[in-house]
């Protein structure tokens, strides 16, 4: 058994997306390793984003379920009596288990602890990296604070926490190695040092479960290799699986754990990189075959599958 | 050999050249367009004879003045542009020095300290008498604007939100006042929270149908909405005794003591001669003191987590959401605490006008406090209240400008240039500073050194 699917994090099972008539993702399961670096690949238009936007709430998928274990084991009968109770999430003897697909998308980062990064990169532009990397500790500051109540009257201890939460956000920048831009605007920053800070900034959410949406998009090699470190240490160090989306295939194999392929909306394989890599509908998908070789392919497929 | 379709660059000189024909022939169409502008509405008059018709007559002289004014205008321009351009630099879009900040940083304190001695200077210098139309007219009138300016800069300047019915919060407090002093008589200092409470409250009722909208269609929403409050204050007639207003409301008391000349007045009470600037006077520190604390919350609260995220929801909503906050709470408090500003402004309106009818919250009320804080830099404080000086108090200047009487003719009256001066302002605004007088930004914390942030970078908001 592999180990996400003896102590899967994330359990999706099911999940469709329509858009009116169009099937974007279609009767989708695939699970996401606790100590994993899942990689999400397929062809442009194959449904990633999709599912990304399913995981962290920014769909309301048109069915599945989508099951987190933040703590223990999402054990199927619990999953089960929690999905009966008409709950968003609930305590079970397992763990606490949290279903996104009927939560609301801040919630979902909030409580479940499901951070992510954007393809187009969506940073506060105008505001400085520091403060990009506070506002993504709004939530823990906000309690500090006394709901701005206490804050505004200058009573409690905000000032040490927001204290801690520079520290914690110096930290992620000497990681990423933008410490001595911490005062400019992020806009300033270079294409490469964005897509860092971004993902700096997920992490400052403290997540469980970190979602990269093309997070190599762009970057020259030795600023691959550094992603490349950078995700390693995120899995190791702060005990986040993560799960990406990604075309460069020296990312994807070189990293990643388990990958899942998607093609017209649903699964064509899942496994091991080197399964993957070897899986013939997966080179079918991406290398292409002409239309009337297709039903031939998937024949010659088969009786491999069935050979083997 | 690739033949190259090469276009003759001819018509642009590259530098010093003047091309006497072309200027010619565009300041020649401008004056033609000008004459075809202004031929319906310069040539020609109606006026009355003597047997009460109207008879046109023809003044064919006026869109020819016109028209060569503009043809002149434009030459002139051409030639100024056509010089060389060494001693121009380029001009990039560059945040100020540190110096620079600091500068104005000194000069907000500088400013206050001269706001607290403004009506005893004028006082001294000009009179009782002659001091009044300075405080009153001058520095009350400015400073509600200021404050209104800087409850709105909340909603429209941190987060973003375009808020065109600001008004209506404005009146909620004014006849809130208004309503709970003559009914209950209660005291303006128990009012004044209450005020506040009550904007705040239709703060959030008018902003929790409006949260789903952006743009364009959350203002033309909060526009209705403002419009709504006035036509309920107008046709609520048991409460609000409709167009009529409500008069005879308590005037401002030293905190009890009232502005009389009675034995226990308050001249009398401090051993002073009476004078009704010392209303004035107070009134004026009143609206000071509200419109400084305005400002010393905003400031704390930009520094405070709800502040980072009202300008993060600024930049960039989706973000928001992905890392956990509620935009929906976060833009309610954005709503709530601009409304209580505006609410306690109009309560202090009330208070000093003594009458409050719906008249004064008409929709040119919230564009006037809209284009502070356009005008002064979204998001700025010292920009909204330099724009509040510029707006009120250029309008207010106009009424001094007698001498241009002696120059255009008795019936010359400049206050009705007014709209047409600040449209012309509106329109030079956009042309030499697009992002208002500060167009900077100020991070709300930093690690090592401050920096201004440019305008460029810092997004306006979706609404």
């Amino acid at each position: 058994m592999s180990s996400w699917q003896t102590d899967p994090l994330l359990v999706v099972e099911h999940l469709t997306m329509r858009f009116g008539g169009l099937v974007a993702v279609n009767n989708l399961s695939f699970s996401v390793g606790r100590t994993d670096i899942t990689a999400l690949i397929g062809p442009n238009g194959a449904g990633k984003t999709t599912v990304f936007n399913c995981v962290t709430g920014f769909y309301k998928p048109t069915e599945g379920r989508l099951a987190l274990a933040r703590q223990g084991i999402a054990a199927a009968p619990d999953v089960e009596h929690l999905t009966g109770t008409g709950a968003r999430h609930g305590k079970s003897n397992s763990g606490n288990i949290y279903l996104l697909e009927r939560m609301p998308g801040h919630e979902i980062a909030d409580k479940a602890r499901v951070a992510r990064t954007f393809q187009n990169i969506r940073l506060f532009t105008g505001m400085t990296v520091l403060e990009n990397l506070l506002v993504a500790q709004h939530n823990a500051l906000m309690k500090a604070s006394g709901y701005t109540v206490l804050g505004v009257l200058g009573i409690g201890g905000y000032k040490a926490k927001e204290k801690a939460a520079v520290a914690k956000a110096i930290s992620w920048l000497d990681k990423i190695g933008l410490l001595d831009r911490a005062d400019d605007p992020a806009g300033d920053l270079p294409y490469g040092d964005q897509r860092r800070l971004e993902i700096a900034r997920a992490m400052c959410t403290d997540p469980i479960l970190l979602c990269l949406d093309e997070p190599a998009a762009g970057l020259n090699p030795r600023e691959s290799l550094e992603l490349n470190a950078l995700l390693r240490s995120i899995r190791n160090d702060h005990n986040t699986a993560v799960l990406l989306i990604e075309h460069d295939m020296s990312v994807v194999m070189e990293i990643s754990d388990h990958v899942v392929v998607l093609d017209y909306g649903t699964k064509i394989a899942d496994g091991t990189p080197q399964e993957i890599r070897n899986d013939p509908r997966v080179i079918a998908a991406y290398l292409g075959v002409e239309d009337e070789e297709v039903e031939e392919v998937e024949a010659e497929i088969d009786m491999a599958e069935k050979a083997s | 050999m690739q033949i190259q379709a090469s276009k003759p660059v001819a018509a642009e000189p590259v530098s010093g050249g003047f091309d006497i024909m072309a200027a010619v022939k565009d300041a020649g169409f401008a004056a033609l367009v000008t004459l075809g502008l202004s031929f319906p509405i310069l040539a020609f008059r109606t006026q009355e004879d003597i047997s009460n018709h109207l008879i046109v007559v023809p003044r064919w002289s006026w869109p020819i003045t016109a028209a060569i004014l503009v043809f002149v205008g434009r030459f002139a321009a051409i030639l100024f542009r056509s010089r060389p351009r060494a001693t121009r630099a380029p001009t990039l879009p560059k945040a100020p020095s540190a110096s620079a900040t600091f500068l104005i940083r000194y000069a907000s304190w500088f400013g206050v300290a001269a706001l607290i001695a403004f009506p005893m200077v004028m006082v001294a210098a000009l009179g009782a008498g002659g001091s009044l139309k300075w405080i009153n007219n001058y520095g009350i009138q400015i400073l509600i604007y200021v404050m209104l300016g800087w409850g709105l800069n909340i909603v429209v300047g941190l987060s973003g939100l375009l808020d065109l019915g600001y008004v209506a919060f404005y009146a909620v407090g004014a006849y809130s006042y208004a309503l709970l002093s003559t009914t209950f008589g209660l005291s303006f200092w128990i009012c004044l929270p209450l005020a506040g409470l009550l904007a705040a409250f239709w703060g959030i009722i008018l902003g929790f149908p409006v949260l789903r909208l952006r743009g364009d269609y959350l203002a033309i929403v909060t526009l209705a909405f403002g419009e709504i409050i006035r036509l309920v204050l107008i046709n609520w007639t048991d409460l609000t005794n409709g167009y009529a207003g409500i008069s005879s409301i308590p005037r401002a008391t030293f905190f009890g003591v009232p502005f009389t000349d009675d034995d226990d007045g308050f001249a009398h009470l401090f051993g002073m001669d009476y004078s009704p600037i010392q209303r004035t006077i107070f009134l004026f520190y009143l609206i000071l003191a509200l419109a400084l604390l305005t400002n010393a919350v905003t400031l704390r609260l930009r520094r405070l987590p709800v502040g980072r995220a009202w300008e993060a929801l600024r930049e960039d909503e989706i973000a928001c959401r992905s890392l956990g906050i509620n935009t929906t709470n976060t833009k309610l408090t954005a709503f709530a605490l601009g409304a209580m500003f505006g609410g306690f402004a109009g309560s202090f309106f009330a208070v000093r006008q003594g009458f409050v009818s719906p008249e004064s919250f008409t929709f040119i009320e919230s564009a006037t406090i809209l284009a502070i804080v356009v005008l002064g830099g979204m998001g700025s404080q010292i920009g909204v209240a330099l724009a509040a000086v510029l707006m009120i108090g250029g309008t207010e200047i106009l009424r001094e400008l007698d001498f241009l009487k002696a120059v255009f003719g008795r019936d010359f009256d400049p206050v009705q240039y007014r709209m047409l001066i600040f449209g012309a302002g509106m329109v030079l605004m956009m042309i030499l500073k697009p992002r208002g007088i500060i167009s900077t930004r100020t991070p709300s914390i930093f690690y090592k050194e401050q920096k201004a942030i440019s305008g460029s970078l810092v997004k306006e908001g979706h609404g």
